[in-house]
């Protein structure tokens, strides 16, 4: 599952490191977002959305995607 | 790998060692005993070369309640309780992680701490760095701090005070002391001595992981150099979660009476701490690494018996209690399994399952180790080198302002906001309120105060005198709040003692740390010793970071650092005698060198016994130890710590035979800066110099005066931000 | 009048609560976070630290304890609860308060007295704040309902809001007014000698908060 802050939210960790991007040499990058990765294994992948929406995410601050591998 | 290069020597052991390594076991040992020999025999771990020059080190005094070869000093504070204390390093570490080296330095101490039995209540932390202008030292800064600020606060412990130094000898070879005071009743507490063959070893806490596989003798006995990057696997990640846990589940196995004896798990892991608890009890101890449980699953015995992984701790319980021990881990949730027992005979087995991969006799492996006597020869002059940062012609203003925003000078007031200072509700004098911190004990019914010093550049300028400065300046430290010293506890840093020069810094200033203790009657309760701290540039300024605890009995009764009130008077207390060897001025100037003045131990006691006296009797408004940057700077920082002014001439000072420029800027033991009433200074002998006033600072120097406004004073002073 | 002060795998200051509460001059003791029910307490207060040493989310995993089940059910009978600093985060979580807390503007932990504002005497307090995630966060229209229903308790005084919470809010209550969070920690301002004692106030509000001889907390939840 990605986890990553609302559209629209002040996203203090992505703005950080899209300030120090220039200095390291890396130009043309923007719109830069820090969020968390959660990987697990699962019998089935009926309840991970409830998992994401009760326990991993906080939906009101955070959107989220689930990803099969 | 070097083709032809024996294991051992890789491991960090000589050819000597290692044949008496074979002599004594009587065969050549395997992996798994070559593994834990090297480690144990690691300068880190055995001492070797340091061990001789500490048996000179006062260790005795009425209120020690556990002395050096305990996991932590202690001393008794009254009513039954006693103050748990001890200062360590993990300067290699954070050289190469310096979150995680200064994150997980803090946990190693607090868990030698509730090792003995008591409840963690402060941290402090004496940090040493290149100059500012380099990119990895603040790099480095930055991360030790919030390392330090990420493991206390996340576990609840008060981190109240410190001090961080800038020097160029600093920049490939940082330092990072992390101390911890406990709190406990003495009957609760506890030994590490194994005892009682047929015993159960359990152990506590963390899985084990490849976490600092050969940490200790790989980063800890060798000089850093080319090629460092790839020891970055061997550091360790600490979790404070996992320790606060831990923390809690020890303290209430301890309450409840169900341990014989526990140890942490710190430097070579179980090796060390196996070796030593059945070293302490005379006893020998078996270990079965397949009971231990595991992060990574297919790690080999050595690797089981040397890893570094953090917060775990070892114990010893009768078999009849180990359910209940076991239980109450649970509750906690925090791990625990049967690992091992204790035995007769003075061996140390470690088995897989029923197979025995490893023995030796304890004795050998944790103190055969042999000891060293270092060749000390002194250097001809300075040897590390000057940099002029102040243009000639400098004003005395410009000086002072200089001085104040000198980074090693300035407010450190950045890092201590990263650090909770108020958890526990202990906390009566937070970061720069005072000369000390104060920390009150409502159980014992008076307060403690602590302060960790340790100027390394006057310890390089006269490594026997700059000491005995060192351990003068923390007890005028404790005076200023009215605490008298119980104890000491003490971090060597120093180069490479096989190097000439090195070993006569060790010796000299061991020499200086033994002489001053016991001329102010103050044992050592404990200490560390880091050497090697080395790189191709050369070694660090040689830094006994020496700390001391003191007790006060009226929390109420404590003055701060700053100036209080209009009008008050300032004076100066104490054989105060200026001089700019070794000052900050002088290094800025670039005029460092050989040589410091010798200090009058008995008369600076005398002169803190006064001070305290007069604190705890509520007679001054505020006290400051005169210490970098001279009486400028300290009368500068009563001020701004005020927002009021003053109004000062030197001319007195001057009367004792100093220049302007010493009486401003020179430094030294023996200093006391106190404001009051001005009947109240002259009864306790204080040289007058002004009063406290105004939204400027005046000090009259002859041809040296100078006049700051406090808003530049402060701007000055507040500069330090990494921000 | 007796506190209960919930004490999870990783709180720092539930101590200090639970002295701040005897200072005061109320009853308190400790409510292991296993606890179904909470004891016979009147009043709750979620302490400060790192619950589950914030792993997640502050106050994510020490939402779902047995004890902040009861307290849910305590609070929606009228019982005072006070969440401190993680104990805020905590509520958030629970959702018995509204909006969220996240990390600090500045990106940093800071551990420094600052001045509140309460909002309905205007009074000020000078309380510590020692956080890295004390940003409040609510959607606008979430806030400006807030704002209608008196639902903020405490602004940070002009100049002293350094995590950058929208509307300088530092501390809320839900509806009904008897659910405090705010992220200040005023049981480290109740004794001269260790700071200032303006946190008296907070605790002297909510222990006037409702009948709570009424509150059927001695009974267990089946009951």
């Amino acid at each position: 599952m990605l986890i990553r802050p609302k559209e629209g939210i002040l996203d203090p960790q992505g703005k950080a490191v899209e300030r120090a991007l220039p200095a390291l040499g890396f130009e043309g990058i923007e719109h830069v977002h820090v969020g968390r990765l959660v990987e697990l294994e699962a019998e089935s992948p009926e309840r991970l959305g409830e998992l994401c929406e009760k326990l991993l995410a906080n939906p009101l601050i955070e959107d989220y995607e689930i990803q099969t591998l | 790998m070097t083709v032809g290069t024996p294991k051992y020597r890789e491991l960090g052991l000589t050819d000597s060692e290692y044949e008496l390594i074979v002599e004594k076991l009587r065969r050549e040992p395997n992996d798994v005993e070559l593994a834990m020999f090297s480690l144990l025999w690691s300068e880190h771990c055995a001492y070797k070369h340091s061990r001789k020059l500490l048996g000179k080190l006062p260790t005795e005094g009425e209120r020690v309640v556990m002395g050096p070869g305990e996991n932590a000093g202690a001393v008794d504070v009254g009513n039954g309780y006693a103050v748990a204390f001890k200062v360590e390093s993990h300067n290699h570490p954070s050289a190469v992680e310096p979150f995680q080296g200064a994150a997980t330095g803090v946990g190693g101490i607090m868990r030698d701490v509730f090792a003995i039995g008591a409840r963690p209540i402060a941290i402090l932390d004496s940090l040493r760095f290149g100059e500012l202008d380099s990119v990895r030292s603040r790099h480095l800064l930055d991360g030790a701090v919030r390392g330090i600020g990420h493991y206390g606060n996340s576990i609840g412990v008060a981190t109240v005070g410190g001090e961080i130094y800038f020097e160029e000898p600093y920049e490939h070879n940082c330092l990072v002391n992390a101390m911890c005071i406990g709190f406990a009743k003495i009957e609760d507490m506890v030994r590490a001595a194994a005892a009682g063959p047929g015993n159960s070893i359990v152990l506590m806490g963390a899985s084990t992981g490849r976490d600092g596989i050969g940490g200790a003798s790989v980063l800890a006995s060798a000089e850093l150099g080319e090629g460092d990057e790839a020891k970055r696997p061997t550091v360790q990640i600490g979790d404070p979660f996992e320790e606060s846990k831990l923390l809690e589940c020890c303290l209430e196995l301890l309450e409840k009476g169900l341990l014989v004896s526990l140890q942490d798990l710190g430097a070579a892991g179980l090796t060390s701490s196996a070796g030593e608890m059945a070293s302490a009890g005379g006893v020998g101890i078996d270990i079965d690494v397949a009971a231990v449980p595991l992060r990574e699953a297919d790690m080999e015995p050595f690797e089981i018996m040397v890893s570094e992984s953090q917060e775990r701790m070892l114990a010893v319980v009768e078999p009849g209690r180990v359910e209940e021990v076991r239980a109450i881990c649970e509750k906690w949730q925090t791990g625990s399994a049967t690992i091992g027992a204790v035995t007769e005979g003075g061996q140390i087995r470690i088995l897989r399952g029923d197979e025995v991969v490893g023995e030796m006799p304890v004795e050998a492996l944790v103190d055969g180790c042999p000891l060293y006597d270092l060749e000390p020869e002194e250097p001809e002059g300075w040897i590390y080198g000057n940099r002029e940062t102040l243009a000639a012609g400098a004003s005395a203003a410009d000086e002072l302002l200089a001085l104040l925003s000198a980074p090693s000078i300035a407010s450190k007031r950045w890092a201590f906001e990263q650090y909770d200072s108020i958890v526990g509700s202990r906390t009566v004098r937070r970061p720069e309120q005072a000369d000390a911190a104060v920390l009150q004990l409502p159980e014992a019914g008076n307060a403690i105060a602590v302060s960790i010093d340790g100027n390394g550049r006057r310890v390089a300028c006269d490594p026997y005198r700059g000491t005995i400065d060192a351990v003068l300046e923390c007890a005028q430290n404790l005076a200023c709040v009215g605490a008298e010293p119980l104890g000491l506890t003490n971090c060597l840093n120093f180069g490479n003692p096989e190097k000439p020069a090195g070993a006569w810094q060790l010796d000299r200033a061991v020499s200086g740390l033994a002489d001053a203790c016991t001329a102010l009657g103050v044992p050592v309760v404990g200490g560390n010793v880091s050497l090697y701290n080395e790189g191709p540039e050369g070694p660090i300024y040689p830094t006994p970071v020496v700390a001391m605890v003191g007790e006060l009995p009226d929390p109420a009764q404590v003055a701060g650092n700053a100036f209080v009130g209009e009008g008050d008077a300032i004076g100066l207390v104490g054989p105060f005698e200026p001089n700019l060897a070794g000052s900050e001025l002088a290094k800025q100037r670039g005029e460092l060198g050989m040589g410091l003045p010798e200090p009058d131990i008995a008369s600076v006691t005398k002169a803190c016994e006064t001070v305290r006296a007069a604190i705890r009797a509520g007679k001054l408004s505020s006290a400051h130890d005169v210490s970098d940057g001279g009486l400028a700077v300290a009368l500068a920082e009563c001020a701004i710590a005020a927002g009021i002014g003053c109004r000062v001439d030197l001319q007195h000072l001057r009367e004792r035979g100093c220049s302007p420029e010493e009486a401003l800027f020179g430094e030294g033991p023996g200093g006391f800066v106190v404001s009051g009433a001005r009947a109240t200074l002259e009864e306790l002998g204080a040289t007058l110099l002004g009063e406290v006033g105004g939204k400027e600072i005046e000090i009259a120097a002859g041809d040296r005066s100078l006049t700051l406004s406090l808003a530049e004073a402060e701007a000055a002073w507040r500069s330090l931000d990494l921000a | 009048m007796i506190w209960g002060v919930l004490q999870f795998p990783g709180s720092c200051d539930e101590r200090d609560a639970l002295h701040a509460c005897e200072i005061h001059g109320d009853g308190a003791r400790l409510v292991w976070h296993e606890s179904r029910d909470l004891d016979g307490v009147d009043g709750v207060v979620v302490p400060g630290g790192f619950s589950y040493g914030d792993y997640l989310r502050a106050g994510a995993i020490a939402r779902f304890s047995p004890a902040m089940e009861a307290v849910a059910e305590a609070a929606a009978g009228g019982a005072p609860v006070i969440g401190i600093c993680n104990g805020f985060q905590v509520l958030c979580e629970a959702g018995l308060l509204p909006g969220a807390l996240l990390r600090n503007a500045e990106l940093r932990f800071r551990c420094h007295q600052v001045e509140l504002v309460e909002e309905d005497t205007g009074e000020r307090l000078s309380i510590p704040a020692k956080h890295g995630e004390g940003r409040y966060y609510a959607p606008e229209e979430m806030l400006d309902q807030m704002e209608r229903s008196g639902q903020v308790a405490y602004r940070y005084a002009d100049g002293h809001n350094s995590n950058g919470s929208l509307r300088d809010i530092a501390g809320v209550t839900n509806e009904r007014g008897n659910v405090l969070g705010l992220m200040p920690h005023p049981e480290h301002a109740v004794d001269p000698l260790t700071g200032s004692t303006d946190g008296l106030r907070v605790f002297e509000r909510m222990s006037k908060v409702g009948d709570f001889a009424n509150h059927g907390l001695t009974k267990s939840p089946q009951a």
